[in-house]
């Protein structure tokens, strides 16, 4: 038909469309066991060590943005990738490609937000590369961030160690990064308060990690581009359990949930740069709320959901493994799907 | 946007009572046909299926613009992309819509200037910004967006912007019910009348299809409430077995409906008959260009002419647009066709009835990633 001959930007949305592109093109082709696991980083077993690897490209237009800039955003995603491993990251890299005639006092710019956004996370920039292609070759600047992290013995987290019976924590409002670069587009005519929520979140993993007992966080996720609905969903299946939420619990700007409305978008799929989703075992659940909630990005924080208990052998579409369900806001329940392509492109 | 506007209409409490009320009426199987795409979005959206007693069944109808625009449409839209100089300006839903040999965000890979705008007036500013360019608007949808884009080629006249034009696929919605009622296989208790296109026709535009056919009709808005309580009215409707044309949406519809958007439309537009994917062709329910704006016509600027390419074999799209399938029932629906790979235009806009099923009501097999 029209698609998979080319690459269309539906490959690049962090939904099904780039799901299946990784999946069968990319991971057998390097496949190796590292990368199966399909987690945020790579975990790396070091003569006992155990490291943390991950890398990001960021592409966001605009390039400045309410609440930040391409700059802080590509600290930050790589932190948080790495913090979501439950590593404490250490030292990231910096390549930045270039347009021709970008303007300099730009450049500082970014240059000077990166600077802070690493000592604000406590990482050191170490290593980096330049770029410079012709005028119309790329659009401004693209930046690489990769990085390393140590991970402290005994934390293991991945997206597929989801129990039934664990409680699903975000750790603040849902959608406020998407909704803000899309309003500082040109031409929409929208102009709200919205920031982006781009922040780092390695010290209030750190906090979660180290309070809580061992074993009682067991997954950790950014829900970044493909936003919360897609984050569930990668968990579900790959935990192979279903995942009910109540849209009523699940914290959301007034100024974001109208400018979705307006826009027609679903704000369970628009990317977050600042939050993170706990799936936390149900004993451990209440404390872990309150230790998010004490960190200076996590005071929105809620329980939104859990995992569902298993049921017999005729499962309904409900209940399911591999599925998400929301109780809606009038009580009925619907399916959370993946986000299939594009909703907004060029958000991060 | 005032949201406690909106949580007034999403009020659990209230919606409560409605269901309540819904199902402790005397039970009577009843076959209610929502007609508008962002109904079927809202339902689902929702969850009011499983709400509703088990004999309320509600049919999507032909009410998302994007799965009613034609093979034939879709196939000029991408032959405009391909003319030089032209920027394609396109609604989002469009872009992934299969044509018979390939579809907009296709033409986009291929380098073709595609762009998505959230109104014909952003289409109109690009136009405006790039002299030496030609923007070509592809106008999909009823009654609602109809006028609008009147008005930005009457802005563009008054402001003699010459480099923009447009493919009209635009449809009425009166005609397409009667083209419904008219067939025998399609079997409706009831209308769920869309809010939008009646902000703009008001209650007397479907005056004439309703004193002819006798189906209970209520126009209804979009929130839960809004639905629920049309749901309700419909029910009691027949269960009196009286038909009504009722307005459940008094905030925004009035009996007139928009006068002034009327006189644009109709100034710009004339009704031609038109070519509903997977339905076939409805006696003047098309919106077609007037001869003396035929210099914003892009098929005639272009001299594109598109032959009709027969739909997919096995979409039941048809079927489904007209009540007379559920998508489940489709043997392509979560196997030939997904909203990744999809066949039909159904699955593929965000409104379509299709999408709804698989996206909201699972894909009737396990999932893989």
């Amino acid at each position: 038909m029209t698609s998979d001959t080319k690459v269309l930007l539906d490959h690049g949305s962090g939904g099904k469309i780039a799901h299946s592109m990784i999946s069968e093109m990319i991971v057998p082709l390097f496949d190796n066991p590292f990368l199966s696991k399909q987690d945020d980083g790579a975990l790396i077993d070091f003569k006992g060590t155990r490291i943390a690897f991950s890398t990001d490209s960021y592409v966001v237009d605009p390039i400045f943005f309410p609440g930040g800039n391409i700059g802080d955003l590509a600290v930050n995603g790589t932190v948080n990738d790495l913090a979501m491993c439950g590593a404490h990251p250490l030292y990231i890299s910096s390549a930045l490609i270039l347009e021709e005639g970008f303007p300099m006092d730009d450049l500082e710019k970014i240059l000077e937000t990166m600077s802070c956004a690493a000592k604000r996370a406590g990482v050191f920039i170490v290593t980096g590369d330049t770029k410079v292609v012709p005028r119309g070759k790329a659009d401004k600047i693209f930046i690489n961030t990769s990085g390393i992290g140590m991970v402290p013995r005994g934390v293991k987290l991945s997206g597929s160690n989801a129990l039934p019976g664990d409680k699903i924590i975000l750790s603040g409002t849902m959608a406020d990064h998407g909704i803000a670069v899309l309003t500082a587009r040109e031409g929409l005519g929208i102009s709200l308060d919205i920031m982006s929520d781009s922040v780092p979140l390695n010290k209030m993993v750190k906090s979660l990690l180290g309070t809580l007992p061992r074993d009682s966080v067991h997954v950790l996720r950014d829900p970044t581009r493909g936003g919360i609905g897609t984050t569930l969903n990668e968990i579900a299946s790959q935990s192979g359990v279903t995942i009910r939420i109540k849209e009523n619990d699940i914290p959301m700007r007034d100024s974001v949930k109208s400018t979705c409305e307006l826009l027609g978008f679903d704000p369970l799929y628009i990317a977050n740069e600042g939050k993170m989703v706990a799936v936390v075992a149900p004993e451990a659940a209440h404390e872990a709320l309150a230790i998010i909630r004490r960190e200076e990005y996590g005071k929105d924080a809620a329980i939104i959901g859990e995992v569902a208990e298993r049921v017999g052998a005729e499962p309904s579409a409900f209940s399911r493994p591999g599925y998400v369900v929301m109780e809606t806001i009038i009580g009925g329940s619907r399916i959370v799907d993946m986000l299939t392509g594009e909703q907004l492109p060029r958000i991060c | 946007m005032s949201m406690k506007h909106l949580h007034e209409y999403r009020d659990a409490e209230i919606a409560k009572k409605l269901i309540n009320a819904i199902h402790s009426l005397k039970p009577r199987p009843m076959r209610f046909m929502e007609v508008c795409g962002t109904h079927t979005m809202s339902i689902f959206r929702h969850g009011i299926p499983a709400l509703l007693p088990p004999w309320i069944e509600l049919l999507s109808g032909p009410g998302c613009p994007v799965c009613v625009t034609a093979l034939k449409d879709i196939d000029t839209f991408v032959s405009l992309s391909r003319e030089k100089d032209v920027i394609s300006a396109t609604f989002g839903d469009l872009m992934r819509v299969p044509g018979s040999e390939s579809s907009l965000g296709a033409q986009k890979a291929e380098g073709r200037d595609v762009r998505v705008v959230y109104s014909v007036f952003d289409a109109l500013v690009t136009a405006r910004e790039n002299p030496d360019r030609a923007v070509v608007f592809n106008a999909v949808g009823f009654e609602t967006t109809a006028p609008t884009i009147a008005s930005a080629l009457l802005t563009a006249e008054e402001e003699g912007i010459s480099n923009f034009s447009i493919h009209s696929a635009h449809k009425m919605t009166p005609p397409a019910l009667a083209a419904l009622l008219d067939s025998p296989l399609v079997n409706i208790d009831g209308f769920l009348l869309p809010g939008h296109v009646s902000v703009i026709t008001g209650t007397d535009g479907y005056r004439a299809v309703f004193d002819r056919y006798r189906v209970p009709s209520v126009i209804a808005g979009f929130e839960p409430v809004d639905i629920l309580r049309a749901i309700y009215m419909l029910a009691l409707q027949n269960l009196s077995g009286e038909p009504k044309l009722e307005n459940a949406y008094e905030r925004a519809v009035s009996p007139r409906g928009n006068p002034k958007a009327r006189e644009i439309m109709t100034r710009i537009f004339a009704p031609a008959d038109a070519m509903w994917r997977g339905i076939g062709t409805i006696p003047a329910s098309g919106m077609v260009l007037k001869q003396e704006y035929d210099r914003f016509d892009a098929c005639k600027r272009y001299g594109i002419r598109v032959e009709e390419t027969p739909e997919p074999s096995g979409c039941a799209c048809g079927d489904i647009l007209m009540g007379i399938k559920k998508p489940v029932q489709c043997p392509m629906f979560g196997k030939g066709c997904t909203p990744v790979h999809p066949a039909g235009p159904c699955m593929v806009s965000g409104e379509g009835a299709c999408a709804a099923y698989y996206r909201y009501m699972g894909d009737g097999e396990s999932k893989k990633l």
